[in-house]
């Protein structure tokens, strides 16, 4: 792949999903777009960018959900789960009243492990909940990503990865090689595509929201940009939960780190700071 | 450092347990059966099990429900590391006192997240 092919996909995916790649990830690109290449019988990755360039749309997606990184899994990372059970829904429970849902955004939800996971901890919580609902929505850019969350199907790997097999047990069936999660969980979801450079403001208020993993794909400004959207979707009193590797600081005045919970983070609100934030400071 | 009993008829996947599981800081020990891993236990009993399930002489199942009855049987944490990997088995292994389930092949995520769930990682 010439190196002027290499810069129009780096260009490209830039444009369409803000996703940085450097000319020293063009094996990277050569990788992730050959079976692209094979399915759609093009000759070359040229061709493609060509064919997308002309608008095709249904190429331009193809090439961002072969060029998205989609690594996850149940439970990752464990304490940001931890804090969802023990510290986030606790102080939502006690702030909002009662007839008020509250909304959970998965920003990049990928095959859709996380939703899942959260799914999983509110039916622990059911009691401390008392009938409240709870609404998860779950997006990512990708079409293909968003179909296998939506099937709810998982590889043997997968489901070993992170997933107490108590839950396996609970959970899921078996089909054939794999594992499909229970039907009611992936309802209890509401997956949709969304860019993550696009306008959220239709999508409402959230109480929290988890976009992690992915925001280190990003450069600078566009993390800045993308922490401003998050700030004005999220509730004053909300939280932010992002990667073990990502950080508001030096990027965004929108937010402050949890004082204590690493990948915790609040959104400077734009009055005095309510009791929750002088309880856990 | 924590002592985990390996217990496979396959000489291959004790190697390859042996080689994960001591870059989790376990001290490893090895048998080739449950006849051989009680004989084991009974001269120390180890804070941690991978076990296998279909071995000749004493079965991984056999070996767990007896372990379970020893004098201090009931403190290792078990995981069961099987290529049975249908509901029904992964069940009868969790109700008869495994802590955790494996299904073969596995590779060093997996027995770190699964040794993780167990609080051993």
């Amino acid at each position: 792949m010439s190196t002027p092919v290499v810069l129009r996909v780096i260009d490209f995916i830039s444009r369409t999903a803000g996703i940085v790649l450097t000319t020293e990830k063009a094996y990277f690109i050569e990788a992730r777009l050959s079976p692209v290449l094979r399915e759609e019988n093009a000759t070359s990755i040229d061709e493609l960018m060509q064919r997308a360039d002309r608008g095709d749309r249904r190429i331009a997606q193809r090439m961002v959900d072969a060029l998205t990184t989609n690594e996850t899994f149940f439970f990752r990372d464990k304490a940001p789960f931890d804090h969802f059970r023990n510290i986030i829904m606790p102080e939502l429970l006690a702030r909002r009243p009662a007839g008020k849902p509250i909304r959970i955004w998965c920003a990049a939800c990928s095959s859709g492990q996380e939703p899942f996971s959260l799914v999983m901890i509110l039916d622990e919580m059911r009691a401390q909940l008392g009938g409240r609902n709870v609404e998860i929505h779950a997006s990512d850019i990708s079409e293909t990503i968003l179909a296998k969350a939506k099937s709810g199907i998982f590889n043997q790997f997968e489901v070993q990865r992170g997933l107490p097999t108590k839950m396996l047990l609970q959970y899921f069936t078996k089909e054939g090689d794999n594992w499909k999660i229970s039907p009611d969980v992936v309802r209890r979801v509401n997956f949709f595509k969304f860019n993550l450079l696009d306008d959220p403001r239709a999508m409402g208020t959230f109480d929290i929201v988890f976009c992690r993993n992915v925001l280190i794909y990003f450069d600078r400004p566009t993390r800045a940009k993308i922490f401003d959207k998050i700030a004005d979707r999220l509730a004053p009193d909300g939280f932010m939960l992002l990667g073990g590797a990502e950080s508001t600081f030096g990027v965004t005045d929108r937010f402050v780190s949890h004082p204590k919970e690493r990948m915790l983070h609040l959104p400077v609100a734009k009055k005095a700071d309510t009791l929750a934030r002088s309880a856990i400071a | 450092m924590k002592y985990c009993l390996v217990v496979d008829d396959s000489s291959v996947i004790r190697k390859v347990a042996r080689r994960i599981l001591e870059g989790l800081d376990f001290e490893i020990g090895e048998a080739e059966d449950g006849r051989q891993a009680m004989d084991s236990c009974s001269s120390r009993m180890p804070d941690a099990i991978l076990l296998d399930w279909n071995m000749p002489i004493m079965d991984g199942y056999e070996f767990l429900t007896k372990l379970r009855r020893m004098t201090g049987g009931d403190r290792p944490k078990v995981v069961f590391c099987t290529t049975e990997n249908d509901v029904s088995h992964i069940a009868k292994a969790m109700d008869s006192g495994a802590d955790e389930y494996v299904m073969k092949p596995f590779d060093k995520e997996i027995l770190s997240s699964k040794f993780g769930e167990v609080g051993l990682v």
